[in-house]
């Protein structure tokens, strides 16, 4: 049986006089653009604990948008991420950026979550939040998957607008986003309740307020449980977790045979020489 | 969810636009048909869209067994609410035991809503799939014949390989360039379902398309069979007009490059090769002033040969190199240039 189809949460229809309520989901995730030099060990593997933890690069972009709309209709934007305490620290960032209100959905039992458990703890927390809209980036740097965006959109009953690289709210009060396919770009309109995924094409996040980010230097967020979100802890964790992971390698760096040539004419004559020889120039 | 149904086809997502097929429909269908023949079941190719039908031979001919048509006026564009309804419907009326969908845009939108809303597994960006068994170290089972996903996972720092084995189906996106077509044989010929679409006569569907604007692609990575490329050592956008005579030199190689090369604005993000980028196995690859973090090495790894040219002998990429040297690429490449200028090369 396929569960039921969620019923779209329309909650603020009249969002012309107040204003319009974002949640913008965001990630802190290990900066695996680090991994060169340092981060590699002799035998090619990776270590971790050489990487910084970072704002995920996506989510500065679906942060701005959120700003960016909040500008020209108003109305709220709050931040909601899933993770350890310590991701207090982009929240803290968002809020030195101009969010309003912060979130952390932090729970022992959302250990080992997979994107379909996951996006179905992020939807309960976003949910409680009754937004008009949801901005996501479109997808982290650690898993590279853009699943979880989608996922909340279709557990929230929201349209989905994927890969956005521009957002705005016409006059009906329709979201108007230009979007990557591909093959080129599409502009579409679309009614709220919407989540966007937002792409690095996007506008990058403006700078941090230095007011604000003296205000928010010591911010706590509110913190959220599972109990809190009224999640199913069946769906939550390793038990909501279709996916397993069977096996983990290391990515070791190895080449075959290896022959090296020197940097002047007579080089750069042997090496093309033996790609005439080894006939990978014809 | 669907149950676990042995007898279930292998599907694959035959994503068209406009009446024309990508590459992807096919090496989706050539990766298909390996897993469908291991499990001896039929390969069944989903083809949505608006008068597509004529479409269908060719995915026969591609290894497709069965074309399972979804044709519907209100196909005609990619949408995520019509596209998703119809396809859950169809995986919970047929049980597929494995669902491919290509990494694309339209793949990553459309694979994730239908496992959400079938509550089942996904993989994304698949490098690789294989049927294999799996046992489990909690439950203690061991599960046959189950579809091994192998994908790069931390910036493509690791490998990972993901199974789900009791929710079905298996859905996964698979990364595009990767998986191997099959020739083209006319003579194989795909039995055409014609599936009910009457569910979108009276569906509110939330977007309406406005516009859609048609990027020229600048450069064709993934079918190249010489590519040179450049990093963040290259130094300037001007520095890439060196690249651009090796390649001429080379007889019109193709120009591509790095993450770092890419966010520093010397090419445009479609030239950018690796992990987020284009993964690409041509001829030969000559890496300029790429330093060879991971994420760029897990997209090029599989060219055939491959030349490195950069001053730090200690660069991870001439770990992965066959030929190296250690040297300024703009003294270097005006070199090699010259070299493969002259009419007696390499004699």
């Amino acid at each position: 049986m396929r569960p039921a189809p969620p019923a779209v949460r329309n909650y603020n229809m009249d969002t012309t006089k107040r204003g319009l309520r974002s949640v913008v989901c965001v990630k802190q995730v290990p900066d695996t653009k680090q991994v060169t030099g340092d981060a590699m060990r002799p035998d090619g593997t990776i270590n971790r604990a050489a990487l910084p933890a970072i704002f995920n690069p996506e989510d500065r972009n679906a942060l701005e948008a959120a700003l960016s709309v909040r500008d020209a209709c108003g109305g709220t934007v709050a931040v909601v991420t899933m993770g350890l305490p310590a991701a207090s620290a982009i929240l803290r960032e968002a809020l030195a950026c101009g969010a309003d209100e912060v979130y952390l959905v932090t729970d022992r039992r959302a250990a080992a979550s997979d994107t379909l458990a996951t996006s179905y703890i992020l939807s309960q927390a976003v949910a409680k939040l009754r937004p008009d809209l949801v901005f996501c980036g479109r997808q982290a740097i650690d898993g590279d998957t853009a699943q979880v965006g989608p996922q909340i959109a279709e557990k929230l009953g929201f349209a989905l607008v994927a890969y956005a690289s521009e957002v705005s709210i016409d006059e009906h009060g329709l979201a108007v986003a230009r979007r990557d396919v591909g093959s080129g770009v599409e502009t579409t309109r679309t009614r709220l309740p919407a989540l966007l995924t937002v792409s690095s094409a996007a506008a990058p996040l403006r700078p941090r307020n230095a007011k604000l980010l003296m205000k928010y230097k010591n911010a706590e967020p509110t913190v959220w449980s599972l109990d809190d979100i009224g999640a199913d802890l069946s769906r939550c964790g390793k038990a909501g977790s279709p996916t397993n992971v069977s096996r983990v390698q290391s990515v070791v760096l190895a080449g075959g045979d290896y022959r090296a040539f020197s940097a002047d004419e007579e080089g750069a004559k042997a090496l093309v020489a033996e790609l005439v020889a080894s006939h990978t120039l014809g | 969810m669907a149950h676990v149904n042995k007898n279930g086809e292998v599907w694959v997502f035959a994503e068209q636009e406009d009446g024309s097929f990508g590459n992807i429909p096919f090496e989706l269908l050539g990766k298909g048909r390996e897993l469908a023949d291991k499990l001896g079941v039929k390969l069944g190719a989903v083809l949505m869209g608006s008068g597509v039908e004529p479409l269908a031979a060719e995915l026969g001919a591609r290894g497709a067994d069965r074309v399972h048509l979804f044709d519907h006026p209100r196909l005609a564009r990619y949408q995520t609410a019509s596209y998703s309804r119809l396809l859950a419907d169809a995986i919970l009326a047929d049980e597929p035991q494995i669902c491919l969908f290509g990494a694309t845009p339209t793949g990553r939108d459309l694979a994730p809503t239908v496992a959400s809303s079938l509550r089942c597994g996904l993989t994304a960006d698949c490098t690789d799939l294989q049927i294999g068994s799996y046992d489990d170290p909690v439950a203690k089972e061991t599960y046959e014949g189950v579809l091994h996903q192998i994908r790069p996972a931390f910036g493509g720092n690791i490998i990972a390989t993901i199974v789900n084995p009791r929710d079905w189906p298996q859905m996964a996106t698979v990364r595009e360039g990767v998986m191997k077509p099959l020739a083209s044989d006319p003579s194989r010929k795909a039995e055409i379902v014609r599936r009910d679409t009457s569910a979108l006569d009276a569906m509110e569907l939330p977007t309406e398309v406005l516009d859609v604007v048609r990027k020229v692609k600048t450069v064709d990575l993934a079918g190249a069979r010489i590519i040179v490329a450049g990093g963040a050592g290259v130094g300037s956008k001007e520095n890439f007009g060196l690249l651009r005579e090796l390649a001429d030199a080379l007889g019109g190689a193709a120009v591509g490059g790095s993450r770092a090369a890419c966010d520093l604005g010397y090419l445009p993000s479609d030239c950018q090769i690796g992990q987020t980028g284009t993964t690409v196995r041509p001829a030969l690859y000559v890496a300029c002033g790429i330093s060879g973090a991971v994420q760029h090495v897990a997209g090029m790894r599989d060219s055939a040969k491959i030349i490195a040219i950069n001053t730090d002998p200690s660069a991870p990429i001439f770990s992965v190199a066959h030929y190296g040297i250690v040297g300024d690429l703009r003294k270097v490449i005006p070199m090699l240039v010259a070299s493969l200028r002259e009419p007696q090369r390499g004699r």
